[in-house]
């Protein structure tokens, strides 16, 4: 039985876009599936009073068919109206007691494995939050959504079905085997004998049967990936007109999603099509045999057929066991898929013993100290010894190239990245000391592309503090120039379109930037903060926005000369370090990088040029 | 002015937000009204119906193996009588084996029919089901593919994955357990009647009384569980949307310590999601329970009817006992099954939603008898176009322009002023609510899709990057385009340099949304996407807003060899842009207020001249 045997070849192909995708040997994936006695533990007493009802169930299920032997024997042979009367009464009353005893089990059933899907779903929920954003570049959302709902569902249908069948099964199993060995021994080692090829079949199975479920469901993620992508560039397949394009793809992992299906299929066909198959020929052989016992006197004809009556009971049993086991190996694959999520480790997380701040003591001195970077699984350094002063509530802004590393840059201090060497200091302390919770409520960032979410404008305006009262609002509202919200059709209250669809480009921006200035964090982080803007409501926001950077430290990224307007000093990114500081116009005279990235003369000969 | 928290109790509309249709959450066709719940029931069932037809002769090929199989089932019972009937008393008295050796061969026979059936079974019915679902799977994907972007609008991507994997989900499992063991229990029920019938019809017409009962009880199911499911799957939706969108962006769920609040809102769907699975869950156990009843009083009603009869002489105690046995046999099946109807009622509702989705009407349809045009100039027109995303916000009051073929228009003017608005109207992503387009003098209306899209090329706000490498990024403007092509594309934007850069160069990963470029980065690549598409009008929605200022130089450069032949219409905050324009209008809510060459508007000392002005100072 070992382990080491269940590697699987046909997975190979597995990208770099999904870590440790690959088959689950049968062990950790049985591991896995145990792992989750965590989410019963909640529910032990729940759980053990449903296995006492199921067993009552059981039981009442099983009482009904002799006392019906009994009435029969008894005073319906012998006439006796009187004492029918009385075993149909407790008949009835056990069937009474059956239904309601069935009724309420499986309602407790299917109440409490909800309840433990929807426990599951809220831990993996909050895992994912946790995890870092690398993690989430690298995830397909359609595989996360697999994960949280088909395979959550699985699992499940585990518990509520398979699992409390298979059990069922195998007691019903045991006790006809106990009374078979009772009534001939011989006989019963003939059906015990049947035992092995079912082993061995059932064993085959899982060997080829896991593997397939699990690429089943990996490739059931993929498909829900391009839906789920096709659906948010629509626009952009629209406006290339790729959506005969898209649909080929789509066809492609579908197909691939249907011939996995039925290799998944076809595995089971070959392996448990052979279990009802196998307990028929025991019954033959048993019939055979008990024949020539009873032609030579060794056993009665009633022994003989109170058996094989007993043996047919346990055909059905044996049938379904088939049926099981495969949801058995579909729960465990999805388990196993469940804690691959559960199983990383979110790289940024807070150190032991991590101090809190408190806001209101934050001068918000920020120092990078030979700070460099490099994303994972990505071998160039962006940034390759970055020192910084910014000195409590000024207003540094950085320049640099396209892809020079600025954003990368200002996603350090509120620890959305964490550098791979130097270190970035808070007032003198090293913000990986601090609470991380507590960094973000002090470090606040725009970025450069608004991420906002199909919901209220007010609950996206207090995306960072929810206890934000209307006068805050507002207020942010008028820095941004985003008082436009109010001529919508519900003011606040109105729900923007996903990713703020429903909005202009400069309106989406302008709510973003009011949604960070909401914060009043010490340390503002502003990533292009004006790109989409006109020139007119630029230059106001601008005017607005200074008022407010004069009591904050802030990084603003600039490209444009404009936005250099509202910095006190300029850090110029080049290289992945800080190539020169100081103000605009000393930079102008003395850094040649500066003026190639950030001359205003640069533009306007641009223009001069073009035009000409 | 009250102080009042942004937070506000934990009702959906609250956090959600005020939609602004009524139909915001649903196709048109899931109205509540009693009618259209009744058209989409029967709506479904054609859905059905239609991905049924084409696997007619397979699943006919099905039930007989299932027929077979019934049979063998049946055969065991019986073989076993009459082995234990006529074997044993030949060997007893005759030493004959002739019987015995008869009967092993039968069971070896049955068992190998039951092997075959049971094999064939599962692999045929795998590959119906899978090529059912794999049809409808692309017929959705199409139709999505075709609804309007405003359709999309309002539906969100969290719900068009939600049809295509939950409800998708919830159809597999219907096809892939359980349709046997319905036709197997039809099949037992019909056979065993007949059975009880021969045996002894009286008793039978007792049994038979149960049957009104068990309807009642499935219609009240069918009837309860329905809602319960359609709610279910609403739910769920709900809840995939919110998941989708929430981790989407994390990013900014993190930055903005938005942790605990989104927890919140999740766990509250979660947990109406589990409130309304459970539900009909729990009615499916309320009519399992009663199944069980009925089964139980039956015998109940057999035994005394029977017993009765029996005492009087008129039926054998023999009989009553076989007859018990079968009844047995009759309700077992049935309380199985009673677990599949949960599975049918969950996959009907999902059916419901998709034949929703399938039979929404495409806003921005294609034309029924299109036009076409052979040489396009480029030539646009605007005539008197009207056009509003809300009824009471008219964007475009009424809009008369033309742009003749080849000419540069650059599009200015204040944020929300209407530019996109325009650039969509000349993609069609939206038709005007009066007025036409046209193309060459072809309304765009008349113009099919791929006749559209290959003249005219939008490069959108925002951009938009598929999990792919760069290379396959780029091919999207022209599919089968070679590398060569996409290098030179890449080359001409000023793209090519940081490319090579990345460590896989042209075959570098971008992640999900292009994650691992920078802005800029994306948008490079998305400008060399249209440029390899080559269009007779290209649309730039402020394609250069997030480029340095030399890059973007060296795209300007690209731009006025590019545009020398097109039509093109540039949307731009950044003025260094506009000026390579031969022609530039300004907008103000939707009208034109100024109109002319660059120079000529600076002169003129107008709007745009004001602009002009004030962009230089900001340079200094
Ligand atoms: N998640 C990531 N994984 C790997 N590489 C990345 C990732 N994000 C960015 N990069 C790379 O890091 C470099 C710097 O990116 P960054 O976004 O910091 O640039 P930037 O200076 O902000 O540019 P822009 O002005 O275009 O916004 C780029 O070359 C980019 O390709
Ligand atoms: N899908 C939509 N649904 C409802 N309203 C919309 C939608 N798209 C845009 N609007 C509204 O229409 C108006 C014009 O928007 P449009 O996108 O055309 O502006 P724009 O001139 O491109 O502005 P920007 O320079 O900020 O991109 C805005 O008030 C905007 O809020
Ligand atoms: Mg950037
Ligand atoms: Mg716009």
């Amino acid at each position: 039985m070992g382990s080491e045997r269940l590697k699987t070849p046909e997975l190979s192909e597995t990208d770099d876009l999904e870590p440790q995708r690959s088959a689950p040997a049968r062990t950790t994936a049985l591991t896995n599936l145990w792992r989750i006695k965590k989410y019963l533990y909640p529910y032990r007493f729940r759980l053990a009073l449903l296995w006492t009802m199921v067993l009552l169930n059981i039981a009442s299920g099983l009482a009904i068919p002799p006392l019906v032997g009994r009435a029969i024997d008894g005073p319906i042979a012998d006439r006796d109206m009187r004492g029918l009367w009385i075993i149909v009464g407790f008949i009835a009353l056990l069937g009474a007691a059956d239904a309601i005893l069935q009724l309420s089990r499986r309602y407790m059933q299917t109440t409490t494995a909800m309840a433990i899907e929807a426990d599951m779903r809220a831990g993996l929920y909050e895992h994912l939050q946790r995890l870092h954003t690398g993690f989430h570049d690298r995830w397909q959302t359609g595989q996360l959504l697999a994960r949280v709902t088909s395979d959550l569902g699985m699992i499940r249908r585990f518990f509520a079905g398979g699992l409390v069948f298979a059990i069922t099964s195998i007691g019903m199993i045991l006790i006809i085997m106990g009374q078979l060995v009772f009534i001939e021994w011989r006989l019963a080692l003939i059906v015990a004998a049947s035992a092995v090829p079912l082993f061995l079949i059932g064993r085959k199975f899982f060997k080829g049967y896991l593997p397939a479920a699990r690429s089943e469901q990996d490739q059931s993620g993929e498909v829900s990936s391009a839906a789920e992508e096709s659906a948010l560039g629509i626009r952009a397949i629209k406006a290339l007109g790729r959506g005969p394009l898209m649909a080929a793809r789509f066809e492609k992992e579908a197909a691939e999603l249907r011939d996995r299906g039925i290799n998944k299929s076809l595995i089971a066909s070959r392996s448990w099509s052979g279990y009802d198959a196998i307990a028929t020929a025991a019954i033959g052989a048993v019939l055979v045999f008990g024949s020539v016992m009873v032609a030579e006197g060794r056993m009665t004809v009633g022994d003989l057929t109170a058996f094989v009556m007993l043996q047919l009971a346990l055909l059905w049993p044996i049938e379904a066991s088939g049926w099981v086991m495969a949801h058995g190996n579909e729960a465990m694959t999805a388990a196993d898929r469940v804690y691959e999520v559960f199983d990383t480790e979110p790289a940024i997380k807070d150190r032991p013993g991590a101090k809190a701040i408190d806001r209101s003591e934050v001068r918000g001195e920020l120092v990078f100290e030979d700070v460099r970077f490099g994303y994972e699984d990505d071998s160039r350094d962006i940034l390759r010894g970055v020192d910084l002063r910014v000195k409590p509530g000024e207003t540094v802004a950085i320049a640099g190239k396209t892809g020079s590393g600025k954003s990368t840059l200002v996603s350090l201090p509120s620890r959305l990245n964490d550098p791979t060497g130097g270190r970035i200091l808070l007032d003198g302390t090293d913000i990986r000391d601090l609470r991380l919770a507590n960094l973000r409520s002090v470090v606040t960032t725009a970025f450069e592309e608004a991420t906002l979410f199909s919901m209220s404008v007010r609950e996206n305006l207090a995306l960072g503090r929810p206890d934000a009262d209307e006068a805050d609002l507002e207020a942010a509202l008028r820095v941004a120039q985003a008082e436009f919200v109010h001529d919508l059709p519900y003011g606040l209250d109105t729900r923007i379109g996903e990713q703020g669809l429903s909005l202009s480009g400069g309106q989406r921006q302008r709510l973003a930037l009011a949604r960070a200035v909401v914060v009043r964090p010490a340390v503002l982080v502003l990533d292009d903060p004006l790109s989409a803007l006109d020139v007119h409501t630029e230059e106001l926001v601008e005017r607005a926005l200074a008022q407010v950077l004069r009591e904050t430290t802030a990084l603003v990224v600039v490209h444009r000369p404009s936005t250099v307007a509202l910095a006190d000093r300029v850090a110029l990114l080049h290289e992945g370090r800080i190539a020169a500081f100081g103000k605009h116009s000393e930079l102008m005279a003395q850094s040649p990088e500066y003026v190639d990235v950030l001359s205003a003369e640069f533009e306007r000969s641009t223009v001069e040029e073009v035009s000409a | 002015m009250t102080v009042m928290p942004a937070k506000q109790a934990d009702k959906h509309v609250s956090w959600r937000g005020q939609a602004e249709s009524a139909e915001a959450d649903r196709t048109s066709a899931e109205v509540d009204d009693a009618a259209s719940i009744k058209e989409l029931r029967s709506q479904s069932r054609k859905l059905l119906g239609s991905m049924i037809r084409p696997h007619k002769k397979a699943i006919a090929f099905l039930c007989g193996i299932l027929l077979v199989q019934n049979f063998t089932s049946m055969a065991t019972p019986l073989l076993v009588m009459f082995g234990i009937d006529n074997a044993i008393p030949a060997i007893r008295d005759r030493g004959d084996y002739s019987v015995l050796i008869g009967i092993a061969v039968a069971f070896a026979v049955v068992s190998v029919v039951k092997y075959v059936c049971v094999r064939l079974y599962i692999a045929q019915s795998a590959k119906v089901g899978n090529a059912m679902l794999f049809a409808l799977r692309n017929r959705v994907f199409r139709k999505f593919q075709d609804l309007s972007v405003s359709f999309h609008e309002r539906f969100t991507s969290g719900r068009v994955t939600a049809r295509q994997s939950s409800d998708m989900e919830s159809i597999r499992e219907m096809t892939e357990n359980g349709v046997d063991d319905l036709v197997l229990a039809g099949l037992n029920v019909i056979t065993i009647t007949v059975v009880m019938l021969v045996i002894d019809p009286r008793l039978a017409a007792v049994t038979l009384l149960t049957f009104p009962l068990m309807i009642l009880l499935g219609r009240w199911f069918n009837k309860v569980s329905t809602l319960a499911y359609r709610r279910a799957r609403e739910t769920v939706a709900l809840l995939i949307v919110y998941f989708v969108e929430s981790m989407g962006g994390v990013r900014a769920v993190q930055a903005y310590r938005r942790e605990e609040r989104d927890r919140e809102l999740f766990a509250g769907l979660n947990t109406d999601n589990r409130f309304a699975q459970a539900k009909g869950h729990q009615q499916n156990a309320v009519m399992s329970g009663g199944m069980r009843g009925i089964g139980h009083l039956a015998t109940v009603v057999v035994l005394v009817f029977g017993g009765w009869q029996v005492m009087q002489g008129n039926t054998e105690v023999g009989v009553l006992a076989a007859f018990l046995l079968y009844m047995k046999r009759f309700f077992d099946p049935l309380n199985e099954l009673v677990q599949f109807y949960n599975v049918l009622q969950s996959a009907t509702s999902a059916l419901e939603k998709i034949s929703g989705v399938l039979d929404e009407k495409v806003e921005v349809a294609e034309p029924e008898e299109p036009r076409s045009i052979d040489h396009p100039r480029g030539e646009l027109r605007f005539d008197n176009v009207r056009f509003q995303y809300r009824e009471d916000q008219v964007v475009l009051p009424g809009l008369d322009l033309r742009i003749p073929g080849g000419q540069t228009m650059a599009l200015v003017g204040a944020t929300g002023a209407g530019k996109t608005t325009i650039a969509k109207l000349v993609s069609r992503f939206y038709d005007p609510k009066a007025g036409t387009v046209s193309l060459d003098g072809v309304d765009l209306r008349d113009l099919t899709e791929r006749d559209l899209r290959e003249n005219i090329v939008m490069i959108t706000q925002e951009n938009f990057l598929f999990n792919g490498t760069i290379a396959e990024n780029i091919e999207l403007g022209k599919p089968g385009a070679g590398r060569e092509r996409i290098i030179e594309a890449a080359k001409v934007v000023g793209a090519h340099e940081f490319i090579d850069a990345l460590p896989e160069g042209y075959d570098t990963h971008v992640r999900k949304r292009g994650g691992r470029l920078s802005a800029g980065q994306r948008q490079l690549v998305v400008f060399a996407r249209a440029f390899l598409a080559d269009p007779r009008v290209l649309i730039l929605d402020e394609a250069t807003s997030s480029l340095d200022i030399p890059s973007e130089r060296l795209v300007q450069r690209a731009l006025r060899t590019i545009l020398a032949d097109r039509t093109a219409i540039i949307i731009a905050h950044r003025l260094s842009t506009v000026e390579i324009a031969d022609r530039v209008l300004v907008l103000e809510h939707g009208r034109i207020i100024e109109d002319g060459h660059p120079n000529e508007l600076i002169d003129h000392g107008g709007e745009y001249a004001t602009l002009h002005r004030q962009w230089e100072d900001s340079l200094v």
